[in-house]
């Protein structure tokens, strides 16, 4: 629904531009972008299209996500499909779906069948366009002995085959805490945790201080320290502006549950993938969902609990 | 010479440029060194903008190196000025009141080394503005870092404006009026506890971090930063003793020497607390700790160094505490380096490190700050002792020409 209003307005911005503060920054910035651009992108080669400064230098003053007007939010989300257009030959669709009513969103993490194939390590990296430069990732698998329970204690970098006899295996990522340390970090309110409790970034707000990353207590959060790279082909079109659209250099990033898919009612990529049914994520508001089934029968504890960060993330054993 | 009243505010700048600029063949040199090391780093820092910050030898576990470890103990130091106004202003002390001034000039020279080193840090440094209120959103008062950013340019401001506007009216051959600028001084007395206080809190509030949520952290900071500090001012004022005209009392030296002390005792006992906590009860919090003294799992990039600093702190606080050379400057200045060194390193590189690793997911990982990294922060110490440098040179000569003024005219 939100697509289709998006189209609409797209098509309505043809239409006679009407002097709004807007339409007058961006006769102002295609000529004062000639002289500036070059400080925005960190230094000009040649002599780029005018349209492609004057879209930058828009997208440079906009404002933090949480201020915009649903237009505004339209309007940078269509000078950033632009751009991507302008600058790669990419058609890429920001969305820039708000949250659905009534969700809460959850996971659990089944440890006893886990078997540590790392599928969904995979299909996150390629769902969410990951760094494939600085091999970031967003989960990470540890390998455990029996007797633990304290992913700390695990190995987290195994390079063997898998299953491994008396092993078990412990996912972790972003746990998307209701009391986040993360957000109360921000300097520049630039993460937050949405309605529907995903804690998301907004990349272009970012100053990327990365205080948040010192702040969490579970490793949840990855930093740019180049600009990102994704092979052209492996490039996923479908984005979301607080999710999987392409990253920039010096700007923090992390698990957003997949907002672009599981705001449509689809589960984030790494359930999608995991072969053994391990994770089972769903809407915790929902009293007949799987989730809150786990939630109701099955023995569930959560990691580091003691630090009252309340995650929206367990584990649970069979 | 008395026809200097009114000269008005352009008159004093230039005089300023001119007396911070003057001096003989071996101040020239100096400060063309300085220059050269500030282009390093500027170039340094250009490729840094271009390419990043992967250019740094940091990573997703150890997030913060070379750049906030500097911050954190240069803010020590810009604090410091503090324990030479509270003396001079508070108990009225005039040997310290005649060198306030200098350790003001050595806090604002702190301070901007500050302010570059977490510029220098960031991701975004042309999205900064994203903080401003207004046009910006600045998370105050959740954010430590916001606090910080206030505490931190209202010092600047305090130590900018007070110094300044004496200094005006001692140009203009005038005293200056109390009630205009002694509220401002007892200001940054707190002020300076507090930049200091602040910066911990915002190592000291993170659960997530066991090696810094510890309640100690902010009091630690203070008594170092009150023995590093004056051993900085300590090192300026044996420069000023040595090579310029300006006339220093032993006294003060001894004043100075005497806070050092208690100040770097205190520092030691925290230490010692510190690690009695640590290993009398190894828990699985002591990790960092043992990662810092002993290393963990075979990583000891920070044993050698945590060591030295700890060498160099027992024997500055012992030279100084033990002066058989009763005063003199050439002892001085080797005691103030020691401990100036070993609170530098313990403060910066040994409280920074260590409180990433092992990360939250347990993994230990060594940081070594690579060369562009090195010459980036080279650069803003230059920068910093430049700033210093051409801050006091002007002070000193409007102190000396406005002392000389009022011997002579009581003379008459």
């Amino acid at each position: 629904m939100d697509d289709r209003n998006k189209k609409e307005d797209r098509k309505n911005k043809k239409t006679p531009p009407k002097t709004t503060r807007r339409t007058f920054l961006k006769g102002l910035s295609i000529a004062a972008a000639a002289g500036s651009a070059g400080l925005v992108t960190g230094g000009c080669v040649g002599s780029p299209p005018t349209e492609e400064m004057g879209l930058k230098w828009e997208e440079f003053f906009k404002k933090n996500y949480r201020l915009m007007t649903h237009e505004e939010k339209n309007e940078t989300v269509a000078r950033l499909e632009r751009l991507a257009k302008i600058r790669y030959d990419l058609d890429i669709q920001v969305a820039n779906q708000e949250p659905l009513e009534q969700v809460l969103y959850g996971y659990a993490f089944n440890i006893s069948r886990c078997k540590g194939y790392m599928d969904c390590v995979e299909a996150c990296v390629k769902e969410n366009n990951l760094d494939r430069r600085s091999k970031t990732q967003y989960i990470r698998l540890f390998e455990m002995d029996p007797g633990q329970l304290d992913p700390t204690s695990g190995e987290g970098k195994y390079f063997h085959e898998v299953p491994v006899e008396r092993k078990f295996y412990m996912g972790v990522q972003c746990f998307h805490c209701e009391n986040a340390p993360c957000i109360k970090a921000c300097p520049t309110k630039a993460t937050w945790r949405e309605p529907d409790g995903i804690v998301v970034v907004d990349y272009d707000w970012c100053i990327g201080c990365r205080y948040c990353l010192a702040a969490c207590p579970y490793w949840g959060r990855r930093f740019n320290w180049g600009a990102p790279q994704v092979p052209r082909g492996e490039i996923n079109p479908k984005q979301h502006y607080l999710g999987n659209r392409m990253r920039m250099k010096g700007v923090m990033e992390k698990c957003t549950f997949c907002i672009q898919r599981t705001r449509q009612g689809k589960l984030p990529a790494c359930a999608d993938a995991c072969p053994t049914g391990s994770r089972v994520f769903g809407n915790l508001l929902d009293p007949d969902s799987e989730i809150r089934f786990v939630l109701a029968n099955k023995k569930v504890f959560r990691f580091k609990e003691d630090l009252g960060t309340d995650p929206k993330f367990w584990y649970f054993m069979d | 010479m008395t026809a200097r009243q009114n000269k008005g505010m352009a008159a004093f700048v230039a005089d300023c440029l001119r007396w911070s600029l003057a001096g003989g063949i071996i101040f020239k040199i100096y400060l063309a060194s300085l220059l050269v090391v500030m282009g390093a780093g500027a170039v340094a820092y250009g490729k840094q903008f271009q390419e990043g910050l992967i250019l740094t030898g940091m990573s997703n576990i150890v997030s913060w190196g070379l750049y906030i470890s500097n911050f954190t103990f240069f803010v020590g130091v810009a604090a410091a000025a503090v324990m030479l106004i509270l003396p001079a202003y508070v108990y009225k002390d005039k040997d310290l009141h005649e060198v306030v001034i200098i350790g003001e000039c050595v806090a604002v020279g702190a301070l901007v080394m500050c302010l570059m080193f977490i510029t220098v840090d960031m991701g975004g440094p042309l999205k900064v503005w994203h903080m401003i209120p207004g046009i910006g959103l600045f998370n105050w008062p959740s954010s430590i870092l916001t606090w910080d950013v206030l505490v931190l340019n209202g010092y600047l401001a305090l130590n900018t404006l007070v110094p300044l506007y004496i200094l005006y009216c001692n140009y203009h051959n005038r005293a200056p009026v109390g009630w205009k600028y002694r509220p401002f001084v007892f200001l940054s007395i707190f002020w300076a506890v507090s930049i200091h206080m602040i910066t911990a809190f915002l190592y000291q509030g993170l659960p997530a971090r066991p090696f810094w949520n510890n309640p100690l952290l902010g009091p630690r900071f203070l008594a170092s930063a009150f023995a590093a500090g004056p051993a900085v001012i300590m090192m300026v004022l044996i420069a000023i003793k040595e090579w310029t005209p300006y006339p220093l009392d032993d006294k003060i030296f001894l004043k100075l020497k005497r806070i050092i002390v208690v100040a770097a005792v205190i520092n030691l006992v925290m230490l010692f607390s510190e690690v009695f906590k640590e290993f009398y009860t190894f828990t699985h919090h002591s990790l960092s700790a043992q990662y810092l003294f002993f290393g963990l799992e075979g990583h000891t990039s920070l044993v050698p160094w945590i060591w030295t600093a700890i060498t160099l702190n027992i024997f500055g606080t012992l030279l100084f505490a033990f002066d058989p050379s009763k005063g003199r400057s050439w002892y001085l200045m080797i005691a103030a380096i020691c401990l100036f060194t070993g609170i530098w390193i313990e403060k910066g590189f040994g409280l920074i490190i260590p409180g990433f690793v092992p990360s939250p997911m347990g993994e230990v990982v060594d940081y070594t700050p690579t060369s562009n990294e090195i010459l980036i922060t080279l650069g803003v110490l230059a920068t910093g002792a430049l700033v210093v440098t051409i801050l006091i040179k002007p002070a000193l000569q409007i102190l000396l020409n406005y002392k000389n003024s009022t011997v002579r005219r009581s003379d008459r």
